[in-house]
């Protein structure tokens, strides 16, 4: 240091530069040094890890292993990563993102996940951009025990299958390396489903003073200026389209896919109800639609089933109330990365292989949902949990969410009944349609209408 | 010889050096790139590298458009106009009737408390006040002075108009109180010594010279306005549309080259209208 204040440059700011250059200099090499070690430490991971994987379950714990997961709010579940760690040791990370931000994110940043948790519309618009490869179905263990709407796309042999993206439609591709979808089910499966529900209007029972039985109602004038719809346009047009027909106005040859006229029919219908006050607001987010509701904004709105027991569990009364014309579904699913290979690759099969062994389904059917493989979630959950959630029998002891709140008090029935009668009344699935584009437009001009 | 003869001459570049690199890395690049992708082509997955106008052509020709581009300017004007007065205002009291610097200082900085919190939760506070059994609601119904609940208070114009003022309304007192603080008070003595009554004093001697301030803040006010996409969804519950809010749902789409096309047009309405502020007001003159 004195030597440096001899330089011909360093009269008198050299000398505090080069004191503050030791520490800096040390510190600088702590980082790397560590950063180093562990970067190491990950790659013997990964070269141990390629050659053991033979048995099952293999303990991840000795050769640490990181799946990056993003995915929508629902299933991106911290429990679900505490759980997968200690079964299997393997590190989620999870990211959860809106849907459009999740379809943004598989399309423009392949690296930047190895799991991804999305829908099955969302696998529609994807999966031709190539970055994300099929799985073999040989590899995963329940899979003769997946619930057949997403294979053969019926939940019973004679059920007919829905309008919109049904999941058995992009669940299959013909080979590993194919984009296209198959129409029946292949070796070669897309998304490992994950979650899935039928989705219908919420409404808050102290105030619409009446009983709500059709998507109709939702127009009725009495509630002027009290409703909502949700405001991301591949959804909310849906429920357009169910209270179109509800209300007798058309008929749609595929709901899921609307031919420019209907969509324009639809849409302009739309602006004439928002022109004449029906609507209060337009929700994008779960927390809109909870608070909408909660505040008694509204008292009639599209609504997701979670956001129905957030209102609940703030002592409001709110119903997800059964319609006739039937539900309006939507179900995700996990679908892996192009890149992964190898260790990672085994990793991540064996983690989808847990996802559906059982208690994640319990985890998931908890909450109100449906999980892909029933039998195992059944072994999970007490037959009283099953009975209530699954058979739409009467809670014999009060029902408990998965942290263990009370959701429902005892005597209490889910709404809409059992798995069958809900999941068996689906109308429509979420869906992308050819005319997207077109869509989008108009819905914009709803919106600014 | 010739070095030292270059090198006063290169000193200047190489003090700008920096900021050239910086605003050509973090500026001009990134807006070259949005104008590339403007002319590009999409479906819905992916964009191609393409010479196109659709992107334009569908932005221009939409009735859409056009209405949102209104509906924008509706509250950029209407924005702007409120945060002028009400920034001149607070501006004015703190510039000529708050006698000491330290108490002018404690003022203004009381003024820019409310900037701790981010605007998010400034903005979304409103809407339990507001709301239909919000605070403001409840309070004038148990006071007697409605009966029903005042439904425009929330997810209207008028909800995004106050955030609008509460948010940026300081945007507008900054620079004023700024250029009110630079005016040479013997001017004033001056116009009153010449007879000037306070009214003539305001409109003579300090608007005209705060002139600068009330521009700097109007380009604040305006750009972050014309930009705004978060407020006018929060606050008319979806029920408005913004230039922002419908580029914030093509990107939601992936339609990339329909919203650089729509940023583009924007921008250039943004110039525009800071160009006039400024052919209007030297701003420099007061610097």
């Amino acid at each position: 240091m004195t030597r440096k204040t001899t330089d011909r440059t360093g009269a008198g700011s050299a000398t505090p530069g080069a004191k503050s250059a030791g520490p800096q200099a040390a510190r600088g090499a702590g980082i790397s040094r560590r950063t180093m070690l562990k970067g190491a430490a990950a790659l013997a991971g990964v070269a141990s890890g390629s050659g053991a994987v033979t048995g099952f379950p293999t303990i991840w714990a000795q050769n640490p292993i990181t799946l990056r997961q993003f995915g929508t709010g629902v299933s991106n579940l911290n429990a679900i990563a505490e759980k997968c760690k200690a079964d299997l040791g393997i590190t989620l990370q999870m990211t959860a993102l809106d849907s459009d931000a999740v379809s943004q994110r598989v399309v423009t940043q392949p690296n930047s996940f190895d799991i991804a948790d999305i829908e099955y519309w969302i696998c529609k618009k994807v999966f031709a951009a190539g970055t994300l490869q099929p799985m073999d179905v040989s590899k995963i263990k329940y899979y003769d025990q997946i619930v057949p709407i997403f294979t053969t796309g019926k939940l019973t042999p004679e059920s007919t299958i829905a309008q919109g993206t049904a999941p058995n439609t992009v669940g299959f591709v013909e080979g590993p390396d194919s984009k296209t979808f198959a129409s029946a089910p292949t070796q070669w499966m897309t998304l490992i489903p994950t979650i899935y529900n039928a989705d219908t209007l919420g409404i808050r029972p102290d105030l619409v003073g009446r009983p709500i039985k059709n998507w109709k109602d939702i127009l009725d004038p009495a509630f002027k200026g009290k409703t909502s719809i949700l405001n991301i346009p591949s959804i909310g047009i849906m429920d357009a389209a169910m209270i179109c027909e509800s209300a007798g106005l058309i008929k749609y040859a595929d709901k899921g896919n609307m031919t420019k006229k209907e969509i324009d029919f639809t849409i302009d219908f739309l602006i004439k109800t928002k022109k004449d006050g029906q609507f209060r607001a337009f929700w994008k987010t779960f927390d809109e639609s909870v608070n909408l509701m909660a505040s008694g904004e509204v008292v009639i709105q599209s609504m997701w089933s979670p956001a129905v027991a957030a209102v609940r569990s703030k002592g409001i009364p709110c119903v997800y109330q059964p319609l006739e014309e039937g539900y309006r579904a939507w179900g995700g699913g996990l679908g892996m990365a192009k890149h992964l290979k190898g260790a990672q690759l085994d990793a991540a099969y064996e983690y989808i292989n847990w996802y559906l062994s059982g208690w994640v389904g319990a985890y998931l059917n908890r909450q109100g949902y449906y999980s892909a493989v029933l039998s195992t979630a059944e072994k999970n959950m007490t037959p009283d949990e099953w009975a209530f959630w699954m058979l739409g029998k009467p809670a014999k002891a009060d029902i408990l969410s998965p942290e263990g709140k009370v959701m429902y008090t005892a005597g209490a029935i889910r709404d809409g009944g059992s798995f069958q009668e809900r999941m068996g009344a689906v109308a429509c699935w979420n869906s992308v349609m050819d005319e997207d584009r077109y869509m989008v437009r108009r819905w914009n001009e709803f919106i600014a209408a | 010889m010739t070095l030292s003869r270059l090198a006063p001459r290169l000193a200047p570049y190489l003090q700008a050096m920096p900021l050239t690199l910086i605003l050509a890395a973090f500026l001009v690049l990134p807006i070259a790139t949005i104008v590339m992708v403007s002319f590009w082509d999409y479906d819905s997955i992916r964009i191609f590298p393409a010479f196109v106008f659709t992107n334009y052509q569908e932005t221009i020709t939409s009735p859409v458009t056009w209405s949102t581009y209104i509906n924008t300017l509706k509250y950029t004007v209407i924005v702007w106009a409120l945060t002028l007065v009400i920034g001149f205002w607070v501006a004015y009291y703190l510039a000529f009737h708050i006698r000491t610097a330290t108490t002018q200082m404690v003022l203004f900085l009381i003024c820019t408390i409310p900037f701790l919190t981010s605007n998010i939760i400034r903005m979304i506070s409103w809407i339990p006040f507001l709301g239909r059994n919000g605070l403001l609601n409840q309070t004038m119904m148990s006071l007697g002075i409605i009966h029903q609940p005042l439904e425009f208070l929330l997810f209207s114009d008028f909800a995004v108009v106050l955030a609008m003022v509460h948010l940026y309304t300081l945007f507008m007192v900054t620079p004023i109180f700024n250029t009110l603080m630079r005016i040479d008070r013997s001017l004033i003595e001056a116009a009153r010594d010449a007879g000037a009554s306070a009214f003539q004093i305001l409109t003579n001697v300090i608007i005209p010279l705060a002139k600068p301030g009330i521009a700097i803040g109007s380009i604040f006010v305006v750009t972050l306005v014309m930009g705004d996409f978060i407020t006018v969804r929060f606050m008319s519950g979806g029920q408005s549309a913004s230039v922002g809010l419908m580029m914030a749902n093509q990107i939601a789409l992936l339609q990339y080259p329909a919203a650089a096309a729509n940023a583009v047009i924007l921008l250039i309405l943004v110039l525009l209208l800071v160009g006039g502020i400024l052919r209007i007001v030297n701003i420099r003159k007061e610097l």
